[in-house]
């Protein structure tokens, strides 16, 4: 057999982005020895791309933010399908994330007194987003990078695992590739923390990096973990749409939170027409009132008006983008436009650099004098592995999930910027308690001979397939598939042809062949990811297609509106079954408790 | 509408003692509009060669993985537009892609850069208040933003004679990590000080600020001129400074 390389530690983190990070801080805080592997190299994941701010209720701008208030949000956000009690910790301890990571060497733009500033976003009645300019992620990365290297980690950049393994029914360990090289690797681990983001590059249209090929959760699907709310995919509203090239790349909500007007053809500001009825007193209903509201706010008071309806949640900023382009009302290029270049130059420049720098490099426009055109784009899903809500453990126990990989804050649809704080908040329980579920371990477990030797012959498979389809082919095929089949407006005929589709790109990517070489061959590494976005895929589908209701981010033309007495109780479970087949049915959370359900709004608990 | 482009790529490996060892070979690819050079890397991957090595991951200038040298200038493929390229390159003249020169190569556009993971490693890390909710005000802010802006695409490393021509890779710590320092040793709450590593391992010394690192900066860091001269001034001023050395043979601090 290939030469394999074991390694043995008691937490392995799978992922380096905030999430991971943050749980290898704290597992190797308590002197758990911990390795950490990601695919790309350290501070190059994913969270770097994260724009507008993470969401904490410091209440460093507005007096009246709270706990309970972020907690009201989230649910309210989220269509009442996220877990209450992920979404009280979740407030709750943000704000002491936040500030430690400022202790760590973040600097957050600041307010006239000198503390972490915060900026408005969708959904949060409150600014509450800490931020530096347009580029959090970045800051929250490094921040984390700079600490966690100092903790005596091991870090594995560029690996690739391929394989969870159990042993009697608990978390054993992991196999993984080196992308450099081709090396094979063994991990033995006492427990293992998911936090390998999520899935996003399966749609053609998206605002994800390579990465997002869902390896994470196909891997605790394929472990038998139960896999949550697979069917809300959030479809961010502003995607960059022309030139082709640059199509889906991220344009900040934060455009909208600094006062960013969304138009159509004819000039109207449409949003004021798609405000839903659970959001009806929140927003404002005339221009007038909506720039009264911008005016107060960027000169430092506190909001007396209404906010702009631009600010409505992400679900539904989308659904009207693309009700107006249905409609014959669509920008040049097929979206819509959003205009900040009212607002003063060097405002713009100083708090969205990053935004001014992408569209005048590449799409040649200047925001502070011309309107950007932007569309929905795949960003963000809320569904992943079900966990404690406690201790972020899966159910397999030592299988750990946080961040992206894994579902219930978010319910059906994600606040912008609870994405960040989610990292923060859940990374740290994750790495706290995989290290404690560890310490009452006390040798490694063996791995499966058997199985080993079976997940490095697929992974060497491809090396052999001289001749056959290049893998770039049924990746392109699939995402467009996705995206014309499963994307933000669904049908049941679109989804249940996208399951057989998906029947015939999967018998494809089994005789795809990138190339014999391994020494650093993305050919290869693309033909190997095929097989986890084809599972991830199908449980999008499948969970759409049983889902006969519009709610966040699953909108049935088939079937228009909520059903709050039947959908809005329950939340999809996803498992392998015991034939391999992919098996759907539904569970509820507990009740919520009364004092809790005191902070929501009544009239929508029906 | 289309028309075609010739990218002239290195593709190869580093022989017995780590040279580089390989040759350019020519693709030809259609174009559309706005297309960036890291998309025609992409669409040579899918048409031609699906083992040819590049590193990427925002394609949206955020995350700094895909640094190369285009027209032997370096840059980040994913924010240059073959619209500018295709004018800076003579007509019928291939467009040339090569890794980054100053580190050592893995495989085709994919270069080993572990020594900067391993120099960011060396440096010591913020000391501030054990309070939480810290003070400062957004004009200090201000400075120590503009460092923390860079994405660590090592371009500045590439481009630095220091390292690129001399190989000073154990004795300086070139200028993404003079960044690093500054952004550090200007913190209003930081109270370590780092000016003797600065000076004696980091080898500040050698930088004689001819600017190359500020010029390719993607993220604009004005890096010479903000980092790395306030950085020697403050060496100059503990080391070199009469009065200070005066004051510390007699033992004051």
């Amino acid at each position: 057999m290939t030469e394999i390389t074991t390694h043995e530690h008691d937490v392995v983190i799978i992922g380096a982005g905030g999430a991971g990070l943050r749980a290898a801080i704290e597992a190797s805080s308590t002197g758990a020895s911990v390795a950490m592997i990601s695919k790309s190299m350290l501070g190059k994941a994913h969270t770097v791309m994260a724009e507008g701010g993470a969401a904490a209720a410091l209440a460093n701008k507005d007096p009246r933010d709270s706990w309970e208030v972020h907690f009201r949000d989230t649910m309210k956000g989220g269509k009442y399908l996220g877990d209450w009690r992920m979404a009280r910790i979740h407030a709750q301890q943000a704000p002491d994330r936040i500030r430690e990571l400022e202790q760590w060497g973040a600097v957050f733009d600041r307010t006239p007194q000198g503390l972490t500033s915060q900026r408005n976003f969708g959904g949060h009645t409150y600014p509450r987003l800490a931020h530096i300019g347009d580029a959090t992620g970045l800051e929250l990365i490094r921040t984390l990078q700079q600490k966690g290297v100092h903790m005596g980690m091991d870090v594995f950049m560029e690996f690739t695992v391929r394989r969870l393994f159990k042993t009697d029914g608990r978390i054993s360990g992991c196999f993984a590739y080196d992308r450099n090289d081709g090396s094979l690797h063994v991990f033995k681990a006492k427990s293992v923390v998911l936090a390998t983001g999520g899935i996003t590059r399966c749609w053609e249209v998206c605002s994800g990096s390579w990465e997002y090929t869902g390896e994470g959760h196909a891997l605790a699907y394929w472990a038998g973990a139960e896999m949550g709310d697979m069917e809300f995919v959030q479809f961010h509203p502003t995607g960059m749409i022309w030139p082709p090239s640059v199509k889906g790349i991220l344009v900040t909500e934060g455009v909208r939170g600094e006062g960013g007007m969304l138009r159509n053809s004819e000039g109207d500001r449409f949003m004021f027409n798609y405000v839903p009825e659970m959001y009806a007193d929140e927003f404002a209903d005339t221009e007038k009132e909506a720039l009264e509201w911008v005016d107060e706010v960027v000169s430092g008071k506190l909001a007396t008006r209404r906010r702009p309806p631009e600010l409505l949640t992400r679900d539904v900023v989308a659904k009207a983008i693309n009700s107006e382009r249905d409609a014959g009302r669509a920008s040049e290029h097929g979206g819509a436009y959003l205009d900040i270049s009212w607002r003063d130059e060097e405002e713009v420049r100083k708090k969205l650099p990053g935004m001014y720098h992408q569209f005048k490099e590449l799409a040649a426009v200047d925001i502070t004098k011309q309107p950007m055109e932007v569309g929905p784009t795949a960003h963000y899903v809320m569904g992943g592995v079900k966990v404690d809500p406690e201790t972020q453990e899966s159910t397999i126990p030592g299988l750990f999930a946080a961040g992206e990989a894994a579902t219930g804050l978010h319910g059906a649809n994600r606040l912008g910027g609870n994405s960040l704080s989610d990292l923060i908040v859940f990374g740290k329980i994750a790495g706290e308690q995989a290290a404690s579920s560890a310490s009452k371990i006390e040798i490694f477990a063996e791995i499966d001979q058997a199985e080993l030797i079976e997940v490095v012959d697929e992974t060497m498979a491809p090396l052999q397939r001289e001749g056959g389809e290049n893998p770039a082919k049924v990746v392109e095929d699939l995402r467009r598939m996705m995206q014309d089949k499963v994307g933000i407006i669904r049908t049941k005929s679109l989804l249940e042809e996208a399951l057989n589709d998906l029947e015939e790109l999967e018998s494809r990517s089994t005789e795809t062949f990138g190339g014999s070489g391994t020494t650093y061959n993305p050919g290869w590494h693309q033909a190997l990811e095929i097989g986890a976005m084809i599972d991830v895929s199908r449980m999008c589908a499948l969970a759409a297609l049983r889902r006969e209701e519009s709610r966040g981010g699953h909108t049935r033309d088939d079937f228009p509106t909520p059903d709050h007495s039947r959908w809005g109780k329950i939340n999809s479970v996803i498992v392998k079954g015991e034939d391999g087949d992919m098996v759907i049915d539904y569970v509820s959370y507990p009740p919520i408790p009364e004092d809790l359900k005191s902070l929501l709004d009544e009239d929508d608990l029906n | 509408m289309s028309e075609e482009v010739t990218f002239r790529v290195f593709r190869g490996v580093p022989d017995s003692v780590g040279d580089p060892f390989g040759k350019m070979v020519d693709y030809t690819v259609e174009m559309d509009e706005g297309m960036v050079v890291l998309d025609v890397i992409h669409r040579i991957q899918a048409e031609h060669a699906p083992d040819l090595s590049c590193r990427w991951n925002c394609k949206a200038g955020k995350c700094g993985s895909c640094s190369a040298e285009v027209n032997g200038k370096p840059r980040l493929m994913c924010m240059t537009r073959m619209e500018d390229i295709l004018e800076e390159t003579p007509e019928d003249v291939p467009i040339l892609v090569k890794p980054m020169q100053a580190f050592p190569l893995v495989k085709d556009l994919v270069t080993d850069v572990s020594w900067a993971y391993e120099t960011d490693r060396s440096i010591v890390p913020i000391n501030g208040p054990e309070e939480m909710d810290w003070e400062f005000k957004q004009e200090e802010a201000d400075r120590l933003q503009e460092f923390r802006s860079c994405i660590e695409c090592m371009l500045c490393v590439n481009t630095c004679h220091v390292l690129r021509e001399h190989q000073k890779f154990d004795e300086f710590a070139g200028p993404r990590f003079f960044v690093r320092l500054a952004s550090l040793e200007m913190h209003p709450l930081d109270m370590e000080s780092r000016i003797p590593e600065i000076k004696d391992d980091f080898g500040i010394g050698y930088c004689n600020i001819t600017k190359c690192c500020t010029e390719v900066c993607p993220a604009g860091i004005n890096i010479t001129d903000n980092a790395i001269i306030p950085l020697k001034e403050r060496v100059v001023t503990e080391y070199y400074d009469p009065l200070a050395m005066l004051a510390r043979k007699v033992g004051i601090k």
